[in-house]
């Protein structure tokens, strides 16, 4: 069987007994199909395959294509988690075909596959990426830096620099990320866990002379603070690249370079202010801070729910009081509370 | 059994109902609350924003306040949950952060050896006492109520440190409905965001992804849902009616904090599980005793 796929992943991560032995197991899969040509609405195919051991989910696509159905359209083509092409949502949640063990994702004899989500089908599981890419570009992906270097020397970066941009780095656009991300979903203005990690990636480079206009631009609306740090994105992500950790660095470069003017840095450093003096959160406190002491249309429209909560009794207590040991949770600001 | 009681800043504040139908749960249950009054807030994931290592040394100082009493923390939040597991782990992995946030506290008595498990009521519920046993223990079958579980998503990522057997695809709380006599309806939505962490920033946003989910859970058959999260509790309940006015649907869904939903099937009273709190009310015919 392995014939099928030349230089595939089945039989290079095991070590396995040669294919004669090989265990069977008769699996559905049930497959999003959609021809925006043709169909009037999206419907599921079902399709039952011999997953042979060691397979990965693009070797049972594949095998379904080749063998059954040569109609069914998805993207694939390296079958080593390198290009991000393979992305689909597995079960419900975006996942790289090639990176997935099938039977890690088999359950009760079912795989369900469908496009990833917050893009538009083009056919099957194929989606259109054009708004995904557009909002990397948004991003100005690439080195801004004008001096002039001498020709034949690079432009070095030490072992410690290098790791800070190390992680997003790893990126290799698959999209799983964009694709189950709660703030994309409910706003497709918003920039994106892709982009915001690769502006990381640029922001926090030694050799980059733009940092303080990119994570200006970065925190305005549609940015950083638009993200509601929800993990959906580092929980999709095949790669170390981690959506969400990097957006919090960006958070932390914009709050320690003095990029405040916006709800979210507001929100920040209310919050931790509340903490330095009180040990907990002070919640009358930080809406006004976050939205602005001068902010009246904003808390205006805050005010309805502060009423209602009154009324029945549910408004945090007016009188807020402080921990006890303060003085413990003082040091600690004293030697850790400076932004870093 | 008994634990070191944390519960998270919302539970003191907005959400009194929730530490107060917890104190009463545990009272049936037979579980030892015992009061942590110098613990600092977790952080919530805002602090590390600003400063990691300000944030993982203030949850060690919990810890080690914990480990001082000798006895596990409990926690009643979804967020403080994920934050001290972070925390846990960033600690647990560089010897370097421990030593920093160790050497903050010195004079004060305190030293977070790594020692301490951190638990959320949900898995006490699930791995300590049982659905067995709670079944055992209903007075009040909840066999009028379809429930919608609303996970949080600190409950669910990461999923190595959700101490769920199957984060992506969880039955926990539907399982609990089940034992308790009620029926969990699924539908899509239950995994996701509710928008609380960033309603000051993009309330908009926010309060769509609350109207959605709970929007959702109704046309699935849900007469009123349960999350384990008083972050989630406050933008689907106190919120819910600018919620229904975004997305253009009325909704009216009564939402349960999880020991309330569970003090109920065991015979608390409405009144003493304080679910006149909410915004949006349970008909009294689906609460009242039997």
């Amino acid at each position: 069987m392995f014939f099928l796929f030349p230089g595939s992943c089945l039989g290079m991560q095991d070590h396995e007994a040669p294919p004669r032995s090989i265990k069977k197991m008769k699996t559905k899969f049930k497959i999003r199909r959609f021809d925006p040509q043709k169909d009037q609405a999206p419907r599921f195919q079902e399709y039952e395959l011999e997953v042979p051991q060691g397979a990965t989910l693009l070797d049972c696509v594949n095998l379904i294509k080749w063998t059954q159905d040569g109609t069914l359209s998805y993207r694939m083509s390296c079958r080593s988690a390198i290009c991000g092409s393979c992305a689909m949502k597995v079960n419900g949640h975006a996942r790289l075909a090639c990176k997935t063990q099938a039977k890690d994702v088999i359950k009760n004899n079912l795989v369900v596959l469908e496009p990833l989500g917050n893009m538009t089908v083009i056919k099957d599981l194929a989606v259109d990426l054009e708004p995904f890419w557009e909002k990397v570009e948004k991003v100005m992906p690439w080195l801004v830096n004008d001096e002039e270097v001498s020709p034949g020397v690079e432009r070095l970066q030490s072992p410690e620099d290098f790791h800070k941009i190390d992680a997003a780095s790893t990126c290799i656009m698959c999209a799983s990320c964009f694709s189950d991300c709660c703030s994309e979903e409910v706003d497709k203005e918003y920039l994106g866990p892709t982009a915001l990690a690769k502006a990381q990636r640029f922001v926090c480079d030694s050799r980059d002379k733009k940092q303080f206009e990119r994570i200006s631009k970065l925190s305005k609306e549609k940015g950083i603070w638009d993200c509601t740090h929800c993990g959906e994105c580092s929980q999709r992500c095949p790669t170390d690249a981690k959506p969400l950790e990097r957006i919090v660095e960006l958070r932390n470069v914009a709050l320690n370079s003095g990029v405040l003017n916006n709800n979210g840095a507001r929100h920040a450093k209310a919050f931790v202010d509340s903490i330095a003096k009180s040990g907990r959160l002070n919640e009358n406190e930080l809406p006004v801070k976050s939205m602005g002491f001068f902010n009246i249309k904003g808390l205006l429209e805050i005010l309805p729910v502060g009423i209602r909560m009154l009324i029945r009794g549910k408004n945090p207590p007016l009188i807020h009081h402080s921990i006890e040991d303060m003085d413990q949770v003082k040091k600690i600001f004293r030697e850790f509370g400076e932004p870093k | 059994m008994k634990f070191a009681f944390y519960p998270g800043c919302v539970a003191q504040g907005a959400a009194r109902e929730l530490k107060a139908s917890t104190e009463a749960l545990a009272k049936k249950l037979g579980i030892e609350l015992v009061p942590m009054p110098n613990a600092t807030c977790c952080g919530a994931g805002v602090i590390t924003e600003q400063n990691p290592v300000l944030s993982n040394t203030l949850n060690a100082r919990t810890f080690a306040i914990a480990e001082k009493m000798g006895l596990d923390i409990l926690n009643i939040c979804g967020t403080c949950q994920g934050v001290m597991k972070k925390a846990q782990k960033e600690l647990k992995e560089s010897p370097k952060k421990l030593e920093e946030a160790n050497k903050s506290m010195a004079g004060s008595g305190l030293e977070y050896r790594g020692k301490v498990k951190v638990r959320h009521l949900l898995n006490v519920l699930i791995e300590d006492i049982g659905a067995d046993k709670l079944k055992s223990m209903v007075r009040r079958p909840l066999k009028d109520l379809r429930i919608g579980a609303f996970y949080g998503c600190y409950a669910l990522r990461p999923g190595e440190l959700s101490g769920l057997k199957d984060p992506d695809n969880p039955d926990e709380i539907e399982n609990l409905v089940r034992a308790l006599g009620g029926e969990p309806v699924d539908y899509p939505g239950r995994l996701r965001c509710c928008g609380f962490p960033y309603v000051m920033m993009s309330k908009r946003n926010a309060l769509t992804m609350a109207g959605n989910h709970i929007s959702a859970a109704k046309e699935n058959g849900a007469n009123c849902m349960v999350t384990p999260c008083p972050l989630c509790h406050l933008n689907l309940d106190p919120y819910q009616p600018e919620s229904a006015k975004i997305v253009g649907k009325e909704l009216n869904v009564p939402i349960f904090h999880l020991p309330q939903m569970v003090g109920l099937a065991l015979g608390i009273s409405p009144k003493e599980l304080q679910l006149s709190k909410h915004i949006i009310r349970f008909k009294e015919s689906l609460t009242q005793s039997r």
